[in-house]
């Protein structure tokens, strides 16, 4: 496994009004190409901070984000981000705000007529097309998340960032892009790193599961290989031995071990 | 036509009547009853002003009627100013035109002086909206200057510009483009992180960013900023043109009041109220179109 991307010693603090608060400590971590790797933890233990410092989107305070052999400190072409909160633009509309990524990826490599197609395909994915022309005002939570999703141009890009993508979905919708997704990252084989929804979608997507310890000054404290086969179908790992296992190993890790305690603040 | 379709109702079985008593009996009724909304809607804001405005024309017309008061009664401007009001737009020679004409000029170097402060205020603010030592420096000072009547700007500006008009729409831009600015810097530093994410992330340039993050984002507080600068510049321009004179709106009372043409004095003021209103009244409909969806949110 070539190292594709290196957490290098990462530290983070964020320093307001004099006071200084530890969010991240001595994050080692080395991600192969191709590999789909999830961060888990209890809220408020850095996911998020570890994502965008990988984004580019804040810079380390100790240590150093290697993609490639070169230092991040600041979003790239290469990077793809889809976001907790959609951060649709609220003046564009569905399609619009999509075709505002597209453009700008697919600026010199595909045609307009081809970038129309290519949204309207991903919209349609997304089961979205038919409210292309509504404003993000006029739709609901989960529809924003699902063009949030949609605007992954994103999911053909090397590296994919994504921030609990699927958080307000229905289970239906929710499980269709999961297999979504399993299908272009085979299919593209690119990296992506992900804090996922819950348990079941962290064992069902991973190959690797990273547990981090409650902050302040979080730091990963177990992973977990899942050595499951590809493609993966969920139906079939609903028994399945390995899955099973992986799930209670996670399940055991954030709720005997490292227990949430909301005091400790 | 009425009767037929009566007589189809009748005659005709289920699935001949079922469109038709579906689809256009329902979207007449609905439309009836927009018309009627609407209209009540309408005499809802119309109405109260208008009852209003009849009370204090009579209180006025009481009030004045006495032959030894000063100010004339509403009969009396209709009477000596009637063809104020009636014609607007009436050319009798260079210097005896209609109000209407004058509120035009007026408007012209509203316009200039307004457009050159908004073009200029937005930019400013931006810059200084983006930096938040920019904003610590200047912000004491544009809150003092802001404060300066815009006719104190007036001898000034003619000592630079050696020449009326420019030295009024100079008065109308530095009295409108304050509130601008300031409004504007609030605005864009008001900008939800997530918003400045998607441009990093999408690598927006910072021309992108400017027109496709920046301006919509912060259009509900540029527009309020719009909304004061059009106001103070129509009250700036109209004080203004007293003392410069010309031929604008301003000026026409100054010379009415210099012969004693109350009457006609009192049915500029009219026309002014009413140009102010509808200027702002402009602004925030343009501000409504512009900012669709970015206000609700």
């Amino acid at each position: 496994m070539s190292a594709y991307l290196k957490l290098d010693h990462i530290g983070k603090s964020f320093q307001r009004s004099g006071t200084t608060s530890e969010v991240l400590r001595d994050i080692r971590l080395t991600i192969g190409k191709g590999e789909f790797v999830s961060i888990i933890g209890h809220s408020g233990c850095g996911k998020s901070t570890l994502l965008n410092l990988v984004a580019g989107l804040t810079c380390v305070t100790t240590g150093a984000v290697i993609l490639e052999n070169r230092e991040v400190n600041s979003p790239g072409p290469d990077r793809a981000v889809v976001f907790q909160n959609h951060s649709l633009l609220p003046w564009l509309t569905v399609y619009e705000n999509v075709n505002l990524a597209v453009s700008k990826v697919f600026a010199g490599s595909k045609t307009k007529a081809e970038r129309n197609e290519w949204i309207m395909e991903n919209l349609n994915l997304v089961q979205m097309a038919h409210a292309k022309d509504k404003l993000p005002g006029e739709i609901s939570g989960g529809m924003k998340q699902r063009v949030g999703c949609a605007r992954g141009v994103e999911m053909e890009r090397k590296l994919v960032l994504l921030a609990a993508p699927f958080g307000a979905l229905g289970a239906l919708t929710r499980a269709h892009l999961q297999d979504q997704m399993m299908e272009t990252h085979t299919r593209l084989g690119n990296t992506i790193i992900m804090i996922p929804h819950d348990v079941d979608e962290a064992v069902l997507l991973s190959d690797r599961i990273v547990m981090m310890t409650n902050g302040p000054a979080a730091t990963i404290g177990e992973v977990l290989e899942v050595p499951l086969e590809r493609p993966r179908n969920r139906i079939q790992l609903a028994g399945d031995r390995i899955y099973l296992k992986s799930r209670e190993a996670v399940l055991k890790f954030l709720y005997e071990r490292h227990r949430f305690v909301e005091a400790a603040e | 036509m009425s009767a037929s379709a009566a007589k189809n109702d009748v005659v005709v079985p289920g699935p001949f009547k079922q469109p038709a008593s579906k689809v256009v009996p329902l979207a007449v009724q609905s439309k009836k009853f927009n018309y009627r909304a609407m209209a009540a809607s309408v005499a809802q804001t119309i109405v109260p002003p208008l009852v209003v405005l009849v009370i204090l024309l009579v209180i006025w017309q009481v009030a004045c009627s006495n032959p030894s008061s000063s100010l004339p009664p509403p009969s009396e401007v209709w009477a000596q100013s009637k063809d104020l009001i009636v014609n607007p737009f009436y050319v009798n020679g260079d210097q005896d035109i209609g109000l209407g004409w004058r509120v035009l000029v007026s408007l012209e170097r509203v316009a200039y002086g307004f457009g050159l402060a908004a073009i200029v205020g937005v930019l400013v603010g931006a810059i200084i909206g983006q930096s938040v030592w920019a904003m610590r420096g200047l912000d004491p000072i544009f809150q003092v200057l802001r404060t300066v009547p815009p006719l104190a700007w007036l001898p000034l500006s003619l000592a630079a510009f050696l020449d009326s008009r420019p030295s009024a729409i100079f008065v109308i831009f530095i009295t409108s483009i304050w509130p601008i600015i300031i409004n504007t810097a609030v605005g864009i530093r008001n900008i939800p992180q997530d918003y400045r994410n998607v441009a990093q992330v999408l690598r927006l340039n910072p021309i992108e960013f400017f027109y496709k993050i920046m301006v919509p984002a912060a259009a509900p507080y540029i527009f309020s900023g719009l909304k004061i600068g059009v106001g103070l510049s129509w009250l700036a321009i109209v004080a203004a043109e007293m003392l410069t004179g010309g031929v604008g709106i301003g000026f026409f009372i100054w010379d009415a009041w210099n012969s004693s043409r109350l009457t006609d004095i009192i049915v500029a003021l009219v026309y002014i109220g009413t140009v102010g209103f509808v200027l702002d009244k402009l602004v925030t409909l343009l501000g409504a179109v512009i900012t669709r969806g970015t206000a609700s949110n």
